[in-house]
């Protein structure tokens, strides 16, 4: 059992990396990546919330959907669970730890409705995965996009003082760049087979 | 009773229901990885409706008890002054944003309300109102550029054909300005400044709009050769160089650089300037901003920012021929007999207003003429403007 939560770990952050191999979450990848405070900010937000969310979708959707046969509810349940676990977190952090909610707390916005949140739980929806598994997933995909974050900013930084021409200047070049990444990370594809 | 209505209500309604369903597809299915079904029945419905119900409600309850056991009271007057700011985040007041300034003033009683820089007095005197403390007078401050070198002025060490940015121009060899303390002009301060105030003159020198300025002091800090300065914008005379070179060698690099010859320190009436590390510098709490060293500095470094400067007009009724302003006058403009009334030569005043603050009887009066005496570098802040 070890050994396939270590693999979905490890699939999860490197192989079926979920900006690099997915192409999810590409919004806020593109949005926060200008600056290495923004994304570091957003890699521990991102990782915490999908931990939490993952896990919550995990308790309803095993012991209420499931005996009830409301698989085909996944998408619109598991968006209401995050949402309301993100509104929750943002309220208690304002009062309990003001101090984090300003470094964090405007990233928790974005985050209510991102596809790498919601995709997280469907998949392990899908897969019909343990707690055990399901959290190797969400940790997984959360460090996986930290990952992505941190190598784009960095890359993003040193490229403020490169010569690129005019019409690929921003936007443009991030994503030729962002396919360069991803080609890559192709190099993982067939390390681990599930 | 309950379970015999429910029975009778799910057998007769799912049949139908399901019947016309699968009238209309044939398979019923959600799509994606759902499995189709052939057949839907009356209790998946149900149960879809009340856990979507459940936990609408006890998410609702929980945000709700989580909002009432967590809430944090924010003082309305945080929220005035937060709209009152111009919210630019540019942190010129020295607090982390506008919000948190916004908090600072509210809540301290020792944080003044005229820290907004880029708010200047209106927003200044709307936060003292909200807060009941006192505005004080706001000197509004600008950004000043302390180089005049541009291309036509100084010469280049070498051709730079590197990334056009001056922190990166600076790497080589300290850029490719013969003066180490001027300009670069590769427009660094341009890009930083978050209110479009800066721009860049045909000579490649930066040109900051005054209206637009809000002294944030950003290109302060993005400049790599510290070619910028924040000042009073009422002191508008300004030693525009920043060389601590000989004056020889200035003179060799850059003409419009201070040479520190001391002509400015003679001419001062109030001893305001100092030569310091060959460079003369402007004590700004003494300078009067008559524009006397404007006129004298041989290598014109000294930059007056007043577009057009006043003249000095003498009332008959009042002047007793005293003839302490023909004494004063630094430019001998004002001339009469004593105990005759006396005349000032328009064409030589150059506004200072050292007669006006002499004379006993205050019968001279600075007039704004529109048309004359426009300060020497005045065409070139409206061109920016």
């Amino acid at each position: 059992m070890l050994e396939k939560v270590l693999t979905i770990f490890i699939a999860s952050a490197l192989i079926n990396n979920f900006v690099f191999s997915r192409y999810l979450g590409l919004c806020i990848f593109f949005g926060v990546t200008k600056k290495m405070e923004t994304s570091i900010g957003m890699s521990f937000t991102f990782t915490a919330v999908m931990l939490i969310g993952a896990a919550l979708s995990w308790f309803i959707y095993t012991y209420v959907m499931v005996p009830f046969q409301l698989g085909f509810l996944k998408i619109v349940i598991f968006i209401g669970v995050v949402a309301a676990f993100v509104q929750a977190a943002d309220t208690i952090m304002k009062k309990v730890t003001p101090a984090l909610y300003y470094k964090l707390g405007i990233y928790l916005a974005l985050i209510v409705t991102n596809c790498i949140i919601l995709a997280v739980p469907l998949i392990n929806a899908e897969e019909h995965y343990s707690l055990f598994e399901s959290m190797a997933l969400a940790l997984g995909s959360g460090l996986g996009f930290s990952l992505a974050l941190i190598i784009m900013a960095s890359i993003r930084e040193k490229l403020d003082l490169a010569d690129v021409p005019k019409s690929f200047q921003g936007l443009p070049i991030s994503f030729v760049l962002t396919g360069l990444i991803a080609l890559a990370f192709l190099g993982f594809s067939g390390m681990i087979t599930l | 009773m309950f379970e015999q209505l429910s029975q009778l209500f799910q057998t007769a309604f799912s049949h139908v229901l399901s019947a016309f369903i699968n009238k209309l597809v044939p398979l019923v299915g959600v799509g994606g990885s759902v499995e189709s079904v052939e057949f839907v029945e009356i209790k998946t419905i149900v149960y879809a409706v009340a856990l979507l119900a459940v936990l609408g409600v006890v998410f609702g309850i929980a945000l709700a008890m989580v909002a009432a056991r967590f809430v944090v009271k924010v003082d309305p007057k945080v929220e005035q002054v937060r709209e009152t700011l111009p919210g630019a985040n540019c942190g010129a007041c020295g607090f982390a944003g506008c919000m948190g300034y916004a908090e600072a003033v509210v809540g301290n009683p020792d944080v003044a309300p005229n820290l907004c820089a880029p708010g200047k007095s209106p927003v200044a005197e709307k936060i003292a109102q909200i807060t009941g403390k006192a505005a004080g007078a706001v000197d509004p401050k600008i950004a000043r550029v302390f180089c005049q070198g541009g291309r036509s002025n100084s010469k280049r060490k070498f051709i730079y054909s590197g990334v056009m940015d001056c922190t990166a121009a600076v790497l080589a060899a300290g850029g490719d300005k013969s003066c180490d303390f001027g300009c670069l002009g590769y427009a660094t301060c341009m890009r930083a400044c978050p209110f479009d105030a800066i721009t860049m003159s045909a000579d490649n020198l930066p040109l900051i709009n005054k209206e637009k300025c809000t002294a944030c002091g950003k290109c302060v800090a993005a400049c790599p050769k510290q070619v910028i300065e924040l000042g009073l914008m009422s002191k508008a005379v300004v030693i525009s160089c920043h060389s601590r070179d000989k004056g020889i060698d200035v003179k060799k690099k850059c003409q419009v650089g201070c040479i520190a010859c001391g002509m400015c320190v003679r001419t001062c009436p109030v001893d305001a300037i100092k030569i310091d590390n060959n460079l003369a510098r402007i004590d700004h709490t003494k300078c009067i901003t008559c524009g006397l060293c404007v006129k004298k500095c041989p290598t014109n470094a000294i930059h007056d920012y007043i577009p057009v400067r006043p003249k000095a007009f003498i009332h008959a009724e009042k002047c007793a021929g005293i003839d302490v302003c023909a004494k004063v006058c630094p430019v001998s403009a004002i001339s009469g007999d004593v105990k005759a009334i006396h005349k000032v030569d328009q064409a030589k005043c150059i506004g200072c207003g050292m007669c006006e603050a002499h004379c006993p009887k205050k019968a001279i009066e600075m007039v704004q003429a529109p048309s004359a005496g426009a300060g020497k570098h005045a065409e070139k802040e409206m061109a920016a403007v």
